[in-house]
């Protein structure tokens, strides 16, 4: 048996609703996930950002930028130089204390992009939840955004792709960054990565900020958590702990 | 004799070319029939849709872009999902085959859109509906060889 996307949707909402009613009777339960409807606007009431933990991140372990690339059809043309990478394992050494750290970047999704402010053309643009995005059909790929972008985030398509995800339209002579998974977010879903991730170290914590009862808020206030090149001010929606 | 001979000659060309085609069938030759949807009907009227999909489509992606509106009667994803045309093997066909929904009118229109270079033309392995008879459908050029007699 099928059930229509509309019905799934209305038949989590009524088993959140239930559950809320079931958990505490008689006390209002904060924080019920809502559902935006396909029909609204995305608002500033949310802003989506991610907990990187840093230490049970695993060297070695990549499906994070596995589950990204499946997700999002990113193909290698076997020239790494240039092949499109929306996420990456990063492995950091400290010489003096010769202690490893491995983590994975990908695009910050800054409150002030780098990016949108010199796009000529307005398609480096930020979602009004904070997700950053390029409008590929406005993209004339100059690439002054990849000069920015103070984290190396963002990709060029060089080639001629065919075959693309019917949810992740690309194309060559655009560029591209991660896009937190926007087509799944918006249907309530989690990242690719945070849910590949969440099968094995679970480093990945993926939430909306500006919620205070949400998983990522509750761990933010609760852990000391950094921002990289915090000094440039761009107050990215990433963060990591234990870096 | 030079002028008779080329009167002759203007005369059977013009026979020729303007030779009347029967009504019906070569119909398809000259007009497009785009292989039918899985639904009863189109999202719009039929008429409506072949004037005014290309707004629709341009309204909505800027909606879903910018806004993250994915309502779906005007998506791209769905017009694809549902106009999908599999081949005699069963497999979806992409933008690259002309019978493809999109290339059954657009090659005769000879309008040539960008939407697949980035966006997916077909839907994803499996996914679809039930295979679709749909007669080949010629491009301009085929009902322009067809129309004039021209081989292959």
């Amino acid at each position: 048996m099928t059930i229509s996307p509309e019905r799934r949707r209305f038949l989590s909402q009524a088993a959140s609703l239930a559950a809320g009613v079931t958990i505490a009777p008689g006390v209002t339960l904060y924080g019920v996930a809502e559902a935006k409807p396909d029909n609204m606007a995305v608002t500033e009431k949310v802003r989506w950002g991610m907990l990187v933990d840093t230490n049970k991140c695993s060297d070695g372990c990549n499906d994070c930028v596995t589950a990204c690339n499946d997700e999002n059809g990113l193909k290698g043309h076997g020239r790494p130089q240039t092949d499109a990478q929306w996420i990456r394992k990063v492995n950091l050494k400290d010489p003096r204390t010769g202690v490893k750290k491995t983590l994975p970047v990908m695009c910050q999704h800054c409150s002030e992009p780098p990016c949108v402010d010199v796009c000529p053309t307005g398609a480096s643009f930020k979602r009004k939840d904070g997700i950053v995005l390029v409008n590929k059909h406005t993209c004339i790929g100059c690439r002054y955004c990849m000069l920015a972008c103070p984290y190396k985030a963002r990709s060029f398509i060089h080639e001629t792709l065919t075959d693309q995800k019917p949810d992740v339209p690309r194309g060559k002579g655009t560029v591209e960054s991660c896009t937190f998974c926007v087509h799944r977010v918006d249907n309530d879903l989690q990242p690719a990565c945070v849910e590949a991730c969440s099968k094995t170290n679970k480093a990945l914590i993926f939430g909306d900020m500006n919620d205070p009862n949400s998983k990522l808020s509750r761990a933010l206030e609760k852990y000391p958590t950094g921002r990289i090149r915090a000094d440039l001010g761009t107050d990215p929606g990433v963060r990591y702990k234990g870096l | 004799m030079f002028w008779v001979r080329s009167i002759a000659k203007f005369l059977l060309l013009f026979m020729f070319v303007s030779a009347p085609v029967k009504a019906g069938e070569n119909r398809s030759f000259f007009v497009p029939t785009p292989p039918k949807g899985k639904g009863e009907k189109c999202v719009e009227e039929t008429a409506f849709m072949r004037s005014n999909h290309m707004d629709l489509l341009m309204h909505q992606r800027d909606r879903t872009v910018i806004d993250g509106i994915r309502t779906k009667k005007h998506s791209l994803k769905e017009c694809v999902a549902c106009h999908v045309v599999f081949d005699n093997e069963g497999r979806a066909v992409s933008y690259q085959d002309p019978k493809n929904f999109c290339r059954s009118c657009h090659d005769f229109a000879a309008v040539k859109i960008d939407c697949f270079e980035c966006h997916a033309s077909k839907p994803p392995q499996g996914k679809g509906h039930a295979k679709i008879n749909s007669t080949p459908i010629p491009s301009a050029v085929d009902a322009y060889r067809v129309s004039r007699k021209f081989p292959q």
